[in-house]
């Protein structure tokens, strides 16, 4: 087969593997997503559950396993594709409904569509992804094959076009695809949003031969997993964006910088990259073209520092990752001091994307600005938390009320919290900006890293603000002072308030013109972006900021040390023990009338005995400030 | 912590076994901790002293290296690995509150490990199942909607053969981890 051109290669690759996958089609499989998300929620009892149920009818049914479809709230979830039916998703699979889909589905003809969640292909009995309201919204781009491929089957991608884009590039000129990525101006997915086609053209024109391309799959914050996700659910697409933008670089080795808390991560990049090798994908003289490039994995360690591109490349030196100045960018001088791009997962994903699509398809999806779409992980107060994509320009209203179905117990929604330690809390009159890099950045959040986090009536402004000081405090590598300690300032500010030993109101202005001198001052974004956090709430939340010092009041009642727990003497009952058993510390007695009450000595605020209390009674109640409970004792003595 | 009998020529074994493999290179430091961490369980001193022979690099460069990253410990895990979820979503609706019940049970802060090494104290970044907060994750197990009485029961049933009752077990299949993890589970639970 020498000789021949990459395109008619990647043919005889697309027909062996259409072969391969297709002689499935006629069997009926059950799919279970087996992603982090997934497997938590007991993904793996499920799949052994439907192995055995299988086996001992012995039915001649396939269970495989796929990543993660982003509807994470209704985990563990399936899919069954059944000849003669349309493949049909079921949620919250428990052993029991492994069973009855079995005995019903499996070996009868009942869909048993009472626990259907969506079916996917369009049919007369069962609605689709798009007869929701998520559906209408999202636009799956580079989540589209996440959840309906086996991740640790390199066939199954490229069965459904994968490595069509390589062919093709390795059949054009290296500008000429150069050209497509900045004509589509896709903006770097990691935080910035800074255009990747500009960054591969510097690395590109630089005359040194040594060049490398470096994913960042680091993914620092503590409240997202799309990254993970995509690496999990189809590693071989972000394979794909770095061999093409190696080619056009003229780079022959690359890195993918991995967590090493993403264990299943990198198992499945190895997998992907082994099965890559083998096809001719990767290595020597790739596709038959003169092309060389190899991908090895480099495992993180844990520092949130390490995903800014100066401290990463240090720390894949053996070095502390610890940032330095900049220019000279990684463009310029990067991993051993050579030219180097470095990219997020998600950039490298549209790559591929692009070539097969056009650029005219990317650009026409989001705003002029801010091409294509918007990866988030939703979570919080929300009924449908997953991992959702949304066309760049999206409103916040349209992501949290029609995507993510709105906030659960009918709770009055606060906050979005967008972008993560980096990132701002924007309020409800921010709802209906849409969503891109630039509209974010007016409103003082930043896109980030994409995760997105609902806040309602019950969370604390203040105490989240901490939360994430806490966070870049502790993860500031110490090298320049405003950051080292400016993060420590801060924290201890937002400690005094958060704890009621905050009494001056002027204390806020400090802390807003600190905050805005570590945002000028830091060496690198993460001080550059710490303060985000507080700016943005002291600028829409400054009451609750004001209640906390003046009255030592936690408006939402979750700073523990301006709370008190009290049981409501008219609500609770005589024949109920409730509380007293779930209490830790012994705290609650029983009164002279038979009531309960709580020692405020013994208390230490767990909010167990709050649970505990009955539905019919709820008579346990938080109290702020604290001292309204003498209050009320006294009244009722 | 003191090394107990044995440990010594086990470290010296285990590292040797290791560095063999790598070229003595500054750029092979963070791996070779990596896999040292991941046969010891944690970087005893000795086991850095030798690496920083093996590259030929100041011992405090090695240590300087284990304090920065948080993956790394430096006293040996308890034999049960909690790790408790202070991600975003967690955090905001009880992580720390589980934390503390924690901390209060075990008697020791978090990064510590009991004194009998039976459990190990740490926190842990977004885990992926935000929909379960607040959640706990005890040797790769993950629970979910811990509360403080959740926190007691489990402690009681890890004390006891080591297991957790069937119900509320929920295996994650971590990669390498799986064998010794299923040795770690009572029978009648091998999922995998
Ligand atoms: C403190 C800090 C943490 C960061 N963490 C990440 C990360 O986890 N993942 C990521 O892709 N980019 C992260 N970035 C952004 C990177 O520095 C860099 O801009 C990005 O990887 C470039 O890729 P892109 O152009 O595709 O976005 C971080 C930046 C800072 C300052
Ligand atoms: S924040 Fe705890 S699992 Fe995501």
């Amino acid at each position: 087969m020498s000789g021949s051109s990459p395109e008619k290669r990647y043919e005889q690759l697309k027909a062996e593997a259409k072969e391969k996958v297709g002689s499935t089609a006629d069997k009926t499989v059950v799919w279970v997503g087996t992603a982090t998300c997934g497997k938590a929620a007991g993904a793996i009892t499920v799949r052994e559950a439907f192995k055995k149920e299988i086996q001992q009818r012995g039915l001649e049914a396939q269970v495989r396993e796929v990543g993660c479809m982003g509807h994470c709230y209704a985990e563990p979830l399936i899919i069954i594709s059944k000849p003669g039916f349309p493949s049909i998703s079921y949620g919250f699979v428990d052993e029991g409904l492994v069973k009855l889909l079995v005995d019903n589905y499996l070996v009868n003809d009942d869909p048993c569509y009472e626990y259907a969640l969506v079916a996917l292909e369009p049919n007369d009995y069962f609605p689709t992804f798009s007869d929701f309201p998520r559906g209408v919204y999202e636009n799956k781009t580079i989540l589209g094959l996440c959840g309906f491929i086996d991740p640790e089957e390199i066939d199954e991608y490229i069965a459904e076009n994968g490595y069509a884009a390589l062919a093709r590039v390795l059949e054009m000129k290296p500008e000429e695809t150069l050209e497509l990525i900045k004509r589509a101006n896709l903006r770097g997915r990691g935080g910035a949003g800074f255009p990747a086609g500009r960054k591969w053209e510097v690395a590109r024109e630089n005359p040194e031969k040594e060049k490398y391309v470096i994913c960042n799959a680091d993914e620092g914050d503590p409240g997202a997993f799309m990254d993970r996700s995509i690496l999990e659910s189809n590693p071989h697409q972000v394979l794909e964006g770095m061999i093409i933008c190696a080619y056009v670089l003229g780079a022959a080795s690359g890195y993918l910088y991995i967590r090493s808390e993403y264990p299943q991560a990198v198992r499945r990049v190895r997998r992907a990259i082994e099965q890559a090798r083998e096809k001719g994908l990767l290595g020597k003289s790739i596709m038959g073209s003169s092309f060389d490039f190899d991908l090895e994995i480099f495992q993180g360690s844990g520092a949130f520092v390490c995903g800014e591109s100066s401290a990463l490349i240090s720390s894949m030196e053996g070095k502390m990752g610890m940032p330095r100045e900049r220019p000279p960018r990684l463009s310029e001088s990067g991993f051993r001091g050579k030219p180097t791009v470095l990219n997020n997962v998600k950039t490298f994903c549209y790559v591929p994307m692009i070539i097969n699509n056009g650029v005219e398809w990317f650009t026409e999806i989001g705003t002029p600005e801010s091409p294509g779409t918007a990866v988030f992980a939703l979570v919080g107060k929300i009924n449908h938390s997953g991992l959702v994509e949304v066309p760049m320009g999206t409103s916040l209203n349209q992501l949290v009320y029609d995507v993510g179905e709105g906030l659960p117990k009918d709770k009055a929604f606060k906050a979005v919290q967008i972008g993560g330690p980096s990132g701002g809390c924007l309020p409800e009159s921010a709802l209906d900006l849409p969503i891109d890099f630039d509209s974010l950045q007016e409103a003082g959040a930043i896109m980030g890293s994409g995760g997105l986090v609902v806040l309602d009536e019950d969370d604390c402004m203040v105490a989240i603000a901490r939360y994430f000081l806490e966070f870049t405090q502790k993860e500031s590598c110490g090298k320049c002072t405003f950051c080292r300690l400016g993060t420590k300032h801060m924290l201890n500010t937002l400690r005094k308030i958060t704890t009621g030993q905050e009494d001056e109101l002027a204390t806020l202005d400090v802390l807003q013109e600190l905050a805005e001198d570590v945002k000028a001052g830091s060496l690198c974004n993460l001080g550059g972006t710490a303060p985000n956090p507080i700016l943005t709430t002291l600028r829409y939340f400054k009451d609750e900021y004001e209640a906390h010092i003046l009255e030592k009041r936690c408006p939402a009642l979750m700073c523990k040390e301006l709370i008190a727990y009290y049981i409501e003497p008219k609500k609770c009952s005589k024949l109920c023990n409730a509380c007293v058993g779930s209490c830790p510390t012994e705290a609650i007695y029983t009164r002279d009338d038979g009531l309960k009450a709580i020692d405020q000595e013994k208390c230490v605020k767990c909010d167990n005995c709050m649970k505990a209390c009955p539905p019919e009674y709820l008579a346990v109640v938080k109290l702020s400030p604290p001292s309204l409970v003498e209050e009320r004792e006294g009244k009722k003595k | 912590m003191e090394l107990l009998e044995g440990e010594r020529e086990e470290i010296v074994s285990e590292v040797g076994n290791i560095t063999e493999k790598y070229q003595p290179e500054r750029e092979k430091l963070l791996p070779v901790l990596q896999e040292v961490q991941g046969r010891l369980g944690y970087l005893p001193v000795l086991a850095m002293e030798k690496i920083a022979e093996f590259l030929r690099i100041p011992t405090i460069d090695v240590y300087g290296m284990a304090t920065f990253y948080n993956q790394f410990r430096l006293n040996p895990p308890g034999d049960h690995q909690i790790k408790v979820c202070m991600g975003t979503a967690c955090y905001m609706v009880g992580g720390q509150i589980a934390m503390d019940s924690f901390e209060r049970r075990l008697e020791i802060q978090e990064g510590e490990t009991t004194p009998d090494r039976k459990f190990s104290l740490e926190r842990v970044a977004c885990v992926g199942c935000c929909t379960l907060a607040p959640v706990v994750v005890v040797d790769d197990i993950v629970e979910g909607h811990v509360t403080p009485t959740r926190v007691d029961g489990l402690l009681l049933a890890y004390d006891g053969e080591g297991r957790v009752p069937a119900e509320s077990a929920r295996q994650v299949e971590a990669g390498q981890q799986d064998e010794q993890q299923s040795e770690q589970e009572g029978e009648g639970e091998q999922h995998s």
